[in-house]
């Protein structure tokens, strides 16, 4: 298992209301996506789904810092980011259940979760694609004199394509206000990424290629993530430029709901368990004195929430066969000919 | 009316809408300080500073990625990609990213931009900068298509294509950007979708896009003057959308429809056209329908043989002479 050394350390205390705010979004990524399994194992959930259990404190502690008018960019691997920035959990299980409510009605699925409204710019399932389109909106935000900064995420393993250098160059020679964050959960897909990649993190030691500082941090402790974001964001409202940051993470899960990750290494799993980003930020809630009826009220009414989203998603009709005949253009219909 | 060059066309065209509209804004590799390698757009850094016309690194992928993030935050870029056989380098954003977030997310966003690219044979350039791929866009559902043949068309459709507010591929070719012709003075703005009659004749009715419609026309003259063949000839301008009611209307006329493709043979734009007219005019039809294309084949580079298979005025002519059918 490779441990960076974070180099960001958690210096500064994370506001107590901002505590609170990142528990709540752990504890809702962490229920929405249990659930979204669980509709899987039903048979609920149409097509695939990647699960991002573990890996809920990137999310929350980024989501967290962020102000509302930030652009986010997401992969097939989203789930978590859409909640913490606030979607519809019945939207999102709908979308999984191909439900009319779902965020997209159906016609996106798991993999392409967006809602317009919060500035969660969609999620794209083409490895690396997101990095470049975050880029246009990075420009349009500078261009248009805004302070909207741009967030897109990835994995390890996108850190190997192409699409992910054009990104980080442009993005550095335009000094765009763009955070590419990495959450290293050290796989891609069912291969170690440290025995396809030439150096040992994949987005932060390529950073100096593109003039950027080095950033690796624990990407399981959602205040370290919180207070990494906190400056990088600053950064980019200043028109200082993009920030490249590596968040150190595991993917408690297989990589979709087909694998069972036999190839991990024994151990390795109870290992991060023991390091999960919920638990361990719980604890240290505790540890600072945070009144532990508070926290289990937002577990209790975490769990309801999702319950009453869940019962009304599966209310919800199946997406009417017309939406397939919709939207190919701006004028909402599909026609290619007079 | 003035007369312009189809490159000095371009220029014109991306200037009157950033004219119009301030939030238009063009990138590209060398399309600024050296005013683009066909020097297509030679004087729009100086007119509209380096914060609306960029110059990119070499990186078709963040080239197209960043025009399709500003246009769904507000923006109407132009992106350039200089030699459309590159397209292929950034093809993800064209056919999966540009053309479908719209359908997938639901209608939640928006991508008003262009791409531009130069396109065609002719210049001996060999098979990784002639290839004509109109064909690839024109399989991509959500994603506009046009080829401009003439300077006005250029300026006019070029101004369509960035004020329309879906994506459209603008496909402009190498081998007419030094031809010249009127452009109505003032602003000018054509409607995309629409073909245009060239001319009229009787017997055969010619389909043509972009450096295909100058050839046909003067096939057409040949046929007429010393063959006794009269065609109407069509410049489709545009592939998706697709004016099909000129396209049948015009076949229907005469019961014969060529069509002259300098793309390659398989899935040219002129078999939907044929399957088209097939499906929707076959009883008003004479003959079968008789695709003019270039062979399946990557395109050589040399003058002769580059000249041997990209349909030329005489081929035309021959072609035409051989398969018409006056039974
Ligand atoms: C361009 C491209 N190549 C391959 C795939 C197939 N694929 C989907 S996810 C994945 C692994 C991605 O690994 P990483 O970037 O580390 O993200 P993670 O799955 O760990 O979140 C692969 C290879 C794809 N979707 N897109
Ligand atoms: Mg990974």
């Amino acid at each position: 298992m490779t441990h960076g050394s974070p180099s960001a350390a958690t210096d500064e205390l994370t506001p107590q209301a901002v505590r609170l705010r990142i528990y709540r979004m752990l504890v809702e990524t962490r229920v929405c996506e249990k659930r979204i399994s669980d509709l899987f194992l039903q048979n609920l959930v149409k097509g695939t789904s990647h699960l991002a259990l573990g890996q809920e404190a990137v999310a929350a502690g980024v989501a967290a810092a962020m102000e509302k008018d930030d652009y986010s960019f997401l992969t097939f691997r989203g789930h978590h980011h859409v909640i913490a920035r606030g979607a519809s959990m019945k939207g999102v299980l709908g979308e999984m259940m191909g439900r009319e409510c779902g965020l997209m009605a159906g016609k996106g699925g798991s993999m392409h979760l967006s809602d317009a409204k919060l500035n969660i710019m969609a999620s794209y399932a083409i490895l690396g694609s997101q990095l470049a389109i975050a880029c246009g909106a990075g420009w349009s935000a500078q261009y248009r004199g805004t302070r909207q900064a741009t967030v897109a995420f990835f994995g390890d393993g996108t850190a190997n394509l192409g699409a992910f250098h054009e990104s980080l160059n442009l993005a550095a020679v335009w000094k765009l206000p763009v955070l590419f964050i990495c959450e290293n959960n050290l796989y891609g897909e069912y291969t170690a990424t440290h025995r396809v990649t030439a150096v040992e993190h994949p987005a932060a030691d390529r950073a100096a290629g593109y003039g950027l500082e080095r950033i690796v941090i624990d990407g399981n402790d959602a205040d370290a993530v919180y207070q990494t974001a906190r400056r990088a964001l600053a950064k980019a409202r200043a028109g200082d430029g993009p920030s490249l940051i590596e968040c150190l993470t595991y993917r408690q899960s297989g990589h979709s709901r087909a694998d069972p990750a036999a190839y991990r290494p024994k151990g390795e799993l109870e290992e991060w368990l023991e390091r999960d980003p919920l638990t361990t930020y719980r604890r240290r809630m505790l540890e600072l004195g945070f009144d532990e009826a508070q926290l289990e009220q937002i577990e209790i009414e975490t769990q309801q929430t999702v319950d009453r989203a869940t019962e009304e998603a599966k209310a919800s009709p199946p997406s009417p066969v017309s939406l397939a005949f919709q939207d190919v253009w701006a004028d909402g219909g599909i026609a290619w000919r007079n | 009316m003035a007369e312009l060059s189809y490159r000095e066309a371009v220029a014109a065209g991306i200037a009157q809408e950033m004219e119009r509209d301030p939030n238009v804004v063009f990138l590209g590799e060398d399309v600024g300080e050296a005013g683009g390698v066909f020097k297509a757009t030679v004087g729009l850094l100086e007119r509209f500073g380096p914060k609306r016309v960029r110059d990119t690194p070499i990186s078709e992928e963040a080239i197209l990625g960043t025009a399709m993030g500003a246009a769904m935050t507000g923006l109407r870029p132009v992106a350039e990609i200089m030699f459309s056989d590159f397209l292929a380098v950034c093809w993800d954003y064209v056919a999966n990213q540009i053309a479908k977030t719209r359908y997938m997310t639901h209608g939640q966003f928006s991508f008003p931009l262009v791409i531009r690219t130069a396109n065609g044979g002719g210049s001996r350039f060999g098979a990784q900068h002639s290839q004509s791929v109109e064909n690839w866009a024109m399989a991509v559902p959500g994603i506009k298509v046009v080829a401009p043949s003439t300077p006005a068309d250029v300026k006019g459709l070029l101004a369509a294509a960035i004020r329309d507010p879906d994506p459209v591929l603008f496909f402009e070719h190498k081998s007419l950007y030094a031809t010249r012709g009127e452009v109505p003075a003032g602003e000018h703005v054509e409607s995309l979708g629409t073909a245009r009659i060239l001319r009229r004749g009787e017997h055969i009715t010619i389909a043509a896009l972009a450096a295909m419609v100058p050839r046909s026309l003067a096939a057409a003259e040949i046929l007429a003057r010393e063959h006794g063949i009269s065609a109407t000839v069509i410049d489709v301008r545009s592939l998706v959308p697709l004016d099909t009611r000129t396209l049948l209307e015009e076949t229907r006329a005469t019961g014969r429809l060529f069509t002259v493709e300098e793309n390659p043979r398989l899935c040219g734009w002129g078999a939907e056209l044929a399957s088209i007219v097939m499906e929707e005019c076959f009883y008003d039809l004479d003959q079968p329908v008789i695709r003019i294309t270039t062979p399946h084949i990557p395109l050589p580079s040399t003058d002769v043989l580059e000249d041997a298979v990209i349909p030329s005025v005489e081929r035309i002519v021959q072609e035409v002479r051989k398969g018409v059918d006056f039974r």
